[in-house]
């Protein structure tokens, strides 16, 4: 079989077709109103026009359809049909014969004379035919970026239209961004999978022209269904791609300066520009905190879709801003070097220092707050630990010492160790330093490793001489309170002969935390997440009383209640008790609800209230409500003391503008 | 090898261009002279794609489209209406009696295979 056959049927169709259009034309003459009779012509000229412009010659095709047109007047019954009328269609018939089967000769002028006639005989004039014209190729063979929105109807599925197909068939056309909008679906119980309730917005970066998408729905291309927008017309290069690294050996010729530029090029930006830039993505993690909530209660799941957009692009822009402000540790390391060689030269002890994981990085804030205390460290290392070359060589050691340096990442914290090769701590003299101190009464039982501990007690120096780089005054016991204000720890090991360990657990930024939301009275608080062991009810725990502080029993273990009334000097009421994780040990703080967890964008107490104790900093709520962070090392301080007379009793918390 | 496609007209030039249009392009396909000569032939039988002609003697494409959507044997096969019709209104018709879509007669023998790869995949 081949197209010539397919002609070949048509013109036996065609023959067959034109005798009964002429049997049913001549009946009609004697019973014009037989509907049959109509229908019968009117298929008859319809079928001739549409397989004629298939297989026959277009001029038969085009007349066919005028008659068929005119025909369609007479079947709605707005043209009778009279004797004239069936006599012109019977000559038309005879015309359409020739122009099928003798074809090449001259029929223009009997075509527009029986036209005219049926145009008399009807009042209407027939459209003229439309014309089957390709459709004219767009000449744009550029990138352009089109946005596309899909909105099939319900039935789409079951009327045979597949989604997924025509996505797939779009993204063939190029880089595509497929967007479903899920926000008419409805819940699970009242979802009729049959029913296509979702919609798509596609944005294409393509060269194809727009002849080419619409072909892609070339089904659903109705108005309402599909609308193809042009968002971005000729673009100089390829858009939407990740910029091909520029690696390739350099060319012979040099190459201006835009195309010479090493990949990773870098910008120098001060601190203070990306300080601010942090505070607006803080503001906007803030306002994005509000929008989230409003859409909580508005129930709205377009506005839902949107926010979720929002909450995503901003938790981006969040982690960007901060990635910006990471630096290596390296530039503390380096510092460091310098200090050791010094120091080391003018004590007269031979000093080796290893650095690992200086590319580790660490908030631009937390890494300047921590430089002088690092200092300090190294130089107690220095000063106390590490013997002298010759000390070392009468205890088996080499003679040079090893100070190590080392930073890595750990979760969401920076753990830093300063290692040392030295005597280690000599806790013989630091048990006699506290208590000659007062420190510790003469009776009390002391662990290693709390003696250890005890370096770190205000006012505890064990220098043999003041030397002049340590031991001015400024103990470890204010490096500790460094490190605790950047929310972080410290923690010391120590094997006498064998060398001390100092390990310093640093979260990796400052400006931005997990809290966790809680209610005291009226007032809403914040705990960091990350030292919030568990939450437990009040009223479910056994409590008691020992040398006049309340304790509760969590599985055996015996931990202190605060109370925040005390401290702050509120009426005491409470019936959580968020359990968290200090450095003195577990502190059960008791709070009346909990609220949930969030992004807590940290913001500075203003001067009147930044020498109230026990508060970390105040951050906004999503209902643009203030609430303050709570800093439990410092209130568990607090606690330790005795309360504090001179507070009023109607004091309130304070209130942070 | 995807089922085979029904082609319902009922002009024989057109039945024959369409299947041998589908046959050329290596897909089986049935010819169906009207509306139920194409219920009869379908029958429960698995069908891929059924493409119609909608002005046919016995029974019309249109009405022929509405019964077939009443089988769960053919929910979400698509139906083609493959006609002269440009009245837009009759098209809106087919549409809702359950048509996936609409190709205008007359077709390129080329266009009709990529609609058809487009809907039932390759042969």
């Amino acid at each position: 079989m081949s197209l010539l056959d397919a002609t070949q049927t048509f013109l036996d169709e065609a023959r067959d077709l034109l005798e009964q259009l002429e049997a049913a034309l001549l009946d009609l003459e004697a019973r014009p109103d037989d509907a049959a009779l109509i229908n019968t012509t009117f298929r008859a000229l319809h079928t001739l026009k549409g397989s004629g412009a298939m297989f026959g010659p277009a001029e038969m095709a085009a007349f066919a359809h005028h008659l068929e047109d005119t025909f369609e007047l007479v079947r709605q019954g707005r043209v009778p049909l009279g004797p004239r009328l069936v006599g012109v269609f019977l000559r038309a018939g005879d015309h359409l014969r020739r122009l099928l089967f003798t074809p090449g000769v001259e029929h223009e002028a009997e075509t527009l004379h029986l036209l005219a006639a049926l145009r008399e005989l009807t009042g209407a004039a027939p459209e003229s035919v439309p014309a089957a014209t390709p459709l004219a190729p767009e000449a744009q063979p550029d990138m352009r970026q089109v946005m596309i929105n899909l909105r099939l109807p319900p039935t789409a599925l079951a009327f045979g239209t597949n989604p997924l197909a025509l996505i797939d068939e779009l993204r063939g056309l190029g880089d595509c961004l497929v967007t479903p909008l899920t926000g008419a679906v409805p819940d699970l119980d009242r979802l009729d999978p049959a029913q296509l309730s979702m919609h798509w917005q596609m944005t294409l970066t393509t060269a194809a022209d727009r002849a080419a998408i619409e072909d892609v729905f070339i089904f659903v291309d109705e108005p309402g269904v599909v609308s193809i927008t042009e968002i971005a017309p000729a673009m100089p290069e390829a858009p939407a791609r990740p910029r091909a690294p520029v690696d390739e050996a350099p060319a012979a010729a040099p190459r201006d300066a835009a195309t010479a530029e090493p990949a990773d090029s870098q910008v120098r930006v001060s601190a203070a520009r990306l300080d601010t830039l942090l505070g607006q993505v803080g503001e906007l993690v803030i306002a994005q905190a509000r929008l989230t909530a409003l859409a909580h209660h508005r129930h709205d799941a377009a506005l839902s879709s949107i926010v979720e957009e929002v909450e995503r692009l901003s938790a981006d822009l969040r982690d960007s801003a901060m990635d910006m402000r990471m630096l290596p540790i390296d530039q503390l390391f380096s510092r460091y070097r310098r200090v050791v060689r010094d120091l080391a030269d003018s004590l007269k002890k031979d000093i080796q220092l290893v650095l690992s994981g200086e590319e580790t990085e660490l908030d631009k804030t937390v890494l300047d707050r921590l430089g002088d205390p690092l200092v300090h460290i190294i130089r107690n290392a220095i000063d106390h630990g590490i013997e002298t070359p010759e000390a070392r060589e009468a205890a088996g050691k080499p003679r040079r010492g090893t100070l190590r340096l080392c930073a890595r990442q750990s979760g969401g914290e920076m753990i830093i160790t300063i290692e040392d090769d030295g005597a280690g701590l000599d806790r013989g003299r630091i048990r006699a330093k506290a208590l000659a101190a007062g420190i510790v009464g003469p009776e009390e039982e002391l662990t290693p490793g709390q003696i250890d501990q005890l370096i770190f007690h205000p006012g505890l120096s064990t220098a043999q001489a003041v030397s002049s780089l340590s031991g001015r005054g400024v103990g470890m016991d204010v490096v500790k309170r460094t490190i605790t204000d950047l929310q972080g720890s410290i923690e010391i090991a120590s094997e006498p002969g064998r060398g001390t360990r100092i390990t310093l657990r640093l979260p990796l930024t400052l400006a931005i935390i997990e809290g966790l939301q809680v209610a005291i009275g009226a007032t809403m608080c914040i705990l960091p997440v990350a030292s919030v062991e568990e939450c437990v009810e009040l009223a479910q725990v056994e409590t008691g009383t020992s040398s006049g502080r309340n304790f509760v029993d969590i599985r055996g273990t015996m931990v202190p209640l605060l109370w925040t009334d005390r401290i702050f000097g509120t009426a005491r009421s409470g019936s959580v008790v968020a359990v968290l994780e200090t450095e003195g040990g577990k502190t059960g703080v008791v709070v009346d609800q909990v609220i949930g967890q969030h992004q807590t964008v940290i913001k500075p107490l203003s001067p009147l209230h930044r020498c109230v104790p026990g508060l970390a900093g105040a951050t906004i709520l999503g209902d643009g409500s203030v609430a303050l962070i709570l800093d439990v090392p410092a209130l568990a301080r607090c606690q330790t003391l005795p309360p504090a007379p001179a507070r009023q009793p109607g004091a309130s918390l304070p209130h942070v503008a | 090898m995807p089922h085979p496609i029904l082609c319902v007209d009922d002009s024989a030039s057109i039945r024959q261009m369409v299947t041998f249009a589908l046959q050329s392009a290596g897909y089986s396909a049935v010819a169906a002279v009207d509306g139920l000569d194409a219920l009869s032939k379908l029958n429960g039988a698995p069908f891929s794609l059924i493409i119609t002609d909608l002005n046919m003697p016995n029974l019309d494409g249109i009405s022929m489209i509405r019964q077939v959507r009443t089988l769960s044997d053919y929910a979400g096969v698509p139906i083609v209406m493959l006609t002269t019709e440009s009245d837009e209104a009759r098209k809106q018709e087919g549409k809702a009696a359950g048509a996936t879509g609409w190709l205008v007669k007359p077709f390129d023998p080329a266009k009709l295979r990529a609609v058809v790869a487009k809907l039932v995949g390759p042969a």
